[in-house]
């Protein structure tokens, strides 16, 4: 049936709020929590974020009637309470499969949190989460390996991964930063890793940095007789010099590359992604730049979104907090992040903040990455909550050994096979932890110094940004 | 800041994987790991393989994976057979995942003579 054109504001409520509308299997879902202005109904506003983050406009347009606006048009389909708040309400919206290009997150992004999140009449607004439809997420590569493919070249089973940033972060020179990764691995660490803000400064250019690097994980490897690697990072101020990266670390046969995917951009993350599945590299993402984003309770976009993005747009390895640890991080949210990254389907689990059943098809998974002051104590805590598809990384905790690195990172291998070992053999290993590492530390003396010299180190601050419970 | 007697020498250790960094384990805590892999489902599988390749991706199997298998002392004797049969290889055990087509546990447990 034709329709008239109508010039004028028509109310956004009278085409994009559909209560009655049933989403579609292969619709792409997400719920923002909005707060709006004072005295603009919740129809209108939910309706306005739908246009705003899909077809709509402020005013009617003419060129609206030469296609068919309802197949297009994004919806508002329900409108529920935030446990807890008075003011703020989610929006869950619709948005038809043809609004993506497909596997494109920096499509999706563009349109789910471009101008609407400087929408007036919203005083905040935060994308809580998406779900992806299997349609959408079968264009996407996702990882370039996966958790299991990463484990068999590591060769590394049975246990978490264990890994170290090279501290201090700049301001060493290439062969003394290889002499930290060197004392690292022989001490029994997995990874190594660059700090994010290591790209190529004057104090330790790239090449440099890369053919020491090589030169101390080829030298672990073989007084060690395992499997060792350094996350390169490759994170550039261009695409070009990225890739030239990546080839030298492919040249020197190093295992694994580093990109900091949020800096960096989602085009460059997923550009970078289809290199390493091409080339056999692993890849190593750190999320810099998130808290920005994800920690206001009320504006922005949950790290759970950003966490699901990543996983489409190809990683090998993420960065999710500790929980335990000096950054801010709520255990059951965590979780439900960290089997978006891990699982093939997730299901709705509003007491882990996961607002939909999420299929994540054949899709690989992503090690999930605890990192930020953590040390021996903790350790039977992150072994609990983060089970073995995770890398754990201890900066301070391995350097900061009276006896130096190596011995840092022995202490930390032996902590982390004791609380496997007892797990295995059915121990409640957090609350036998002090046990259970004090057994190991008869054997290490390693383990004993390291015990005495953290024994009081506690973070604990209350967490900001909460999940939205009773 | 003067050097410290106290500062001990960390010596690089050679060490096959996960579990490299405990002491031998007591057959009690053998019998609790194979526990374990059997009653996350997983399959006992034993390899062995001489030191000088210790990093081959493959070891040799011992027999065939021990499908199914839920008897723990089989796989213990299964285990001393192997040790018998090479006193010079080290024998591993592995908790195969078929599900994932990884292996949910893996850990040496004779050493090379």
């Amino acid at each position: 049936m034709s329709k008239k054109y109508d010039a004028g504001v028509k109310e956004y409520r009278d085409t994009y709020w559909t209560p009655d509308y049933v989403p579609l299997d292969s619709d792409l879902l997400a719920c923002f929590k909005c707060t709006g202005q004072e005295g603009v109904p919740r129809e209108e506003v939910a309706a306005a974020v739908a246009a705003e983050s899909s077809t709509g406009t402020w005013s009617t347009v003419w060129s609206e009637l030469l296609t068919d606006l309802d197949f297009y048009k994004g919806r508002c389909y329900r409108i529920e309470e935030v446990p807890g708040d008075k003011e703020a309400f989610y929006a869950f919206i619709a948005y038809p499969l043809d609004l993506f290009e497909e596997g494109s997150i920096t499509n999706v992004l563009t349109s789910l949190v471009g101008n609407v999140f400087g929408f007036k009449a919203l005083r905040h607004l935060r994308l809580e989460d998406i779900r992806f439809p299997l349609a959408f997420i079968k264009t996407c590569m996702g990882p370039p390996n996966g958790i299991q493919v990463e484990r068999d070249r590591m060769n590394k089973y049975g246990r978490p991964l264990l890994g170290c940033t090279i501290k201090p972060k700049l301001g060493l020179s290439g062969k003394n930063y290889g002499r930290v990764v060197y004392e690292c691995l022989r001490g029994g660490l997995d990874f190594t890793k660059d700090d994010e803000n290591i790209n190529s400064q004057p104090v330790q250019r790239w090449q440099n940095r890369f053919e020491f690097v090589a030169e101390a994980v080829k030298l672990s490897e073989q007084e060690t007789g395992e499997k060792k690697g350094h996350y390169l990072n490759c994170t550039a101020a261009t695409p070009e010099e990225m890739y030239e990266r990546a080839e030298f670390a492919k040249e020197l046969g190093q295992p694994i590359i580093m990109h900091d995917y949020i800096t960096g951009g989602f085009t460059a993350n997923t550009g970078l992604a289809k290199w390493c599945r091409k080339n056999g590299m692993l890849l190593h993402i750190h999320r810099a730049m998130h808290a920005v984003i994800d920690r206001h309770p009320k504006h922005g976009i949950h790290f759970r979104v950003l966490a699901k993005c990543l996983r489409l747009s190809g990683g090998d390895q993420l960065h999710t907090g500790t929980v335990v640890g000096k950054l801010e991080g709520d255990r059951q949210s965590t979780l439900g992040y960290i089997d978006q990254l891990r699982e093939s389907f997730v299901p709705e689990d509003r007491s882990r903040g996961n607002f939909f059943d999420q299929d994540w098809g054949s899709m690989g998974g992503v090690f999930a990455v605890a990192s930020g002051g953590i040390h021996v104590w903790h350790m039977p805590a992150l072994v609990s909550i983060f089970g073995d598809d995770s890398v754990l990384q201890f900066g301070g905790g391995t350097h900061g050994h009276p006896w130096g690195s190596a011995a840092g990172a022995a202490a930390n291998r032996v902590a982390l096979e004791a609380c496997v070992k007892a797990r295995n053999a059915g121990r409640e290993i957090e609350k036998e932890g002090r046990d259970i590492l004090t057994e190991a530390a008869k054997h290490s003396p390693e383990l004993a110094i390291a015990l005495e010299t953290w024994k009081e180190i506690k973070f604990e601050f209350d967490t900001v940004d909460k999940l939205d419970v009773k | 800041m003067p050097f410290k007697s106290t500062v001990g020498d960390y010596q690089t250790v050679a060490t096959l994987e996960t579990f490299g960094f405990l002491p031998p384990m007591t057959q009690d805590e053998i019998y609790d790991q194979i526990a374990y892999i059997i009653a996350q489902g997983w399959s006992p599988v034993i390899e062995h393989t001489h030191p000088s390749r210790s990093m081959a991706t493959y070891w040799s199997y011992w027999k065939l994976p021990f499908f199914g298998e839920k008897d723990l002392s089989a796989i213990v004797s299964e285990l001393e057979s192997c040790h018998r049969a090479y006193p010079d290889h080290h024998v591993r055990l592995v908790g195969y995942d078929a599900y994932t087509q990884s292996q949910g546990s893996c850990f040496v447990v004779f050493e090379a003579r």
